[in-house]
């Protein structure tokens, strides 16, 4: 029993890590390339400065990362991770593929965050003089912050996701346990725990994402 | 601020929204641009208030060009100007005086002067209470006043009113167009007021442009255009305008239905000898049936003044004494 709590508790901290830091660096590329989509847009769109072709250039990037499977995304950018990282196998490794398929996730989530914001209050900010990067950091992103906290909630569900998919290239967390132990072992207890904690961890960042969000609404 | 505009045009897909507008608005004023939805006000003010640049000719503010700026002087430039619009287009994100303060904030005003021109601005506004209220909180008239204090706080030449009382219910937009009024006096003011409601310029502006199709059919003073329209437009403009807003006068009629058709007030005054002087009046037709309203005085002495509204009251009119409107 004991050598299964900390079997699970290892693969546990190692499934937060993976989905903090991918979480933390595919915002880091998804939230410039969110907002870029959003401004560069078209003007009945609320583009505060519509550049047609590097919209579609960025669009069809992001669509193309976006509808590749995450399993074959990750066997190609193995020799990447190993450029970046070191090795291409364990926890540290798996974060390079779970940020580069996360990124374009959230870039698309930013932008259609963005999307909600009333178009009257963007010309009222720049009737008054508001610079672009003013309306931007002023209006947009203030203005947008619950959806934003939706739809980042989103992300990090989906990275958990990923992250047990990840187990597949020894990626360590909680799906690589449930695949080396509870698959190719038959220990189907190890299997029910690491199915029960990711559950758990999904629920809690939704409720946690829930509650930020409706306070921020509650508020305005 | 005086504002010239130079044969101004601007063409969506084929469709001249505006086609050829010259205007000069003369500083320390109200002037009202009238026009249906759809005659090319919005876009109007939206060249005036360089928010969009017109496909041909030009735009002076005090004879210096404007039309033609460059990205960074266009947006020094908006910052004379004020803007308050249909939807109030206030941020939800911020309460009542962080709205105020934004102007500000983005004209790099420090912590201190905007916390007391904010202060000084909600007590201009009549607001003082709610400084720390949630936008949502608000009523519409109250929205629209945090609104004109966040178009003032950066002390502009001029004001843009883009339907501003619109979405507010009559005797919120007396009070809006009071505000604005009081605005423009000590602050000496240019206001273009963007409308489609008669009403609004009657109650406001100094002066009135009407536009139709993208062009003006009839500018001057307000008194002119009412006293003496020219264009079927404005005439149209003016027909939808209801009287009531004549100066106390002593009487209210109202009747309704066949009295219509009787000429009760002549017979009044031969059979009593009192003089009625009627200042407004009309009869609409209400679910199927004829209201008629007059807006009248009554001279002649005080028990004849009785026997004529014992008269009315017998022949089925309703009279109301003294009604003031305003």
């Amino acid at each position: 029993m004991n050598n299964v709590l900390s079997l699970v508790l290892e693969s546990t901290w190692q499934t937060l890590v993976m989905v903090f830091f991918s979480g933390l660096f595919s915002m880091v590329i998804g939230l410039p390339l969110g907002i870029l989509l959003y401004t560069t847009g078209s003007e009945e769109q609320g583009g505060i400065t519509p550049k047609p072709l590097l919209n579609n250039i960025l669009g069809r990037i992001v669509n193309i990362f976006r509808s590749f499977p995450f399993l074959i995304l990750m066997i190609l950018l193995l020799p990447f991770s190993r450029l970046i990282i070191g090795k291409s196998i364990g926890t540290a490794a798996t974060i390079v593929p779970l940020s580069v398929a996360a990124a374009p996730f959230v870039a698309r989530v930013i932008e259609t965050a963005l999307k909600e914001v009333d178009p009257g209050v963007i010309q009222a900010a720049r009737s008054m003089g508001s610079t672009n990067s003013q309306i931007i950091f002023k209006v947009l992103l203030p203005e947008a912050l619950p959806s934003l906290v939706d739809g980042i909630t989103l992300t990090i569900i989906n990275l958990i996701g990923y992250s047990a998919m990840a187990g597949v290239i020894g990626g360590g967390g909680l799906g690589d346990l449930a695949i080396r132990y509870g698959y190719q072992r038959f220990n189907s207890v190890i299997l029910f725990w690491a199915v029960i904690v990711i559950l758990v961890l999904v629920e809690l960042v939704q409720f946690a994402g829930n509650k930020i969000s409706s306070k921020m609404l509650v508020r305005r | 601020m005086r504002i010239d505009l130079e044969n101004l045009k601007k063409d969506y897909n084929g469709f001249k929204a505006v086609d050829g507008i010259s205007l000069h608005i003369t500083e320390n004023c109200i002037y009202g641009i009238i026009g249906k939805s759809g005659a090319g006000k919005s876009t109007l003010v939206r060249m005036i208030s360089l928010l969009e640049s017109p496909d041909e000719g030009k735009i002076f503010y005090d004879k210096k060009r404007m039309d033609n700026l460059d990205k960074k002087s266009l947006i020094l430039a908006r910052r004379q100007f004020g803007m308050i619009f249909q939807n109030f287009n206030l941020f939800s994100s911020r309460n009542v005086k962080e709205n105020i303060a934004y102007p500000m904030e983005i004209n790099g005003y420090s912590k201190i002067e905007i916390k007391k021109k904010v202060q000084e601005l909600l007590n201009t506004v009549d607001l003082a209470d709610k400084g720390l209220s949630p936008i949502s909180k608000l009523s519409g008239g109250q929205k629209q006043r945090v609104a004109i204090a966040r178009a003032l706080a950066c002390n502009p030449k001029v004001l843009f009113c883009d339907e501003a009382t619109s979405a507010l219910d009559p005797q919120t937009t007396r009070s809006i167009l009071s505000l604005l009024k009081d605005i423009q006096k000590k602050m000496n003011l240019t206001v273009v007021l963007i409308t489609h409601q008669m009403e609004v310029v009657r109650d406001s502006c100094d002066f009135v442009s009407v536009l139709d199709e993208g062009k003006i059919v009839e500018q001057g003073m307000v008194k002119d255009i009412f006293s003496n329209p020219k264009h079927p437009v404005t005439n149209d403009f003016l027909s939808h305008l209801s009287n009531d807003n004549v100066k106390k006068p002593g009487y209210v009629l109202r009747f309704r239905g066949s009295l219509t058709d009787t000429p009760v007030i002549s017979k009044l005054t031969r059979e009593i000898g009192v003089e009625i002087n009627i200042r407004s009046g009309g009869v609409q037709e209400v679910a199927g049936e004829e209201i008629g309203k007059i807006l009248c005085d009554i001279s002649g002495d005080e028990e004849q003044k009785k026997q004529a509204i014992d008269y009315l009251i017998k022949h089925g009119i309703v009279v109301e004494k003294e009604v003031i409107n305003e």
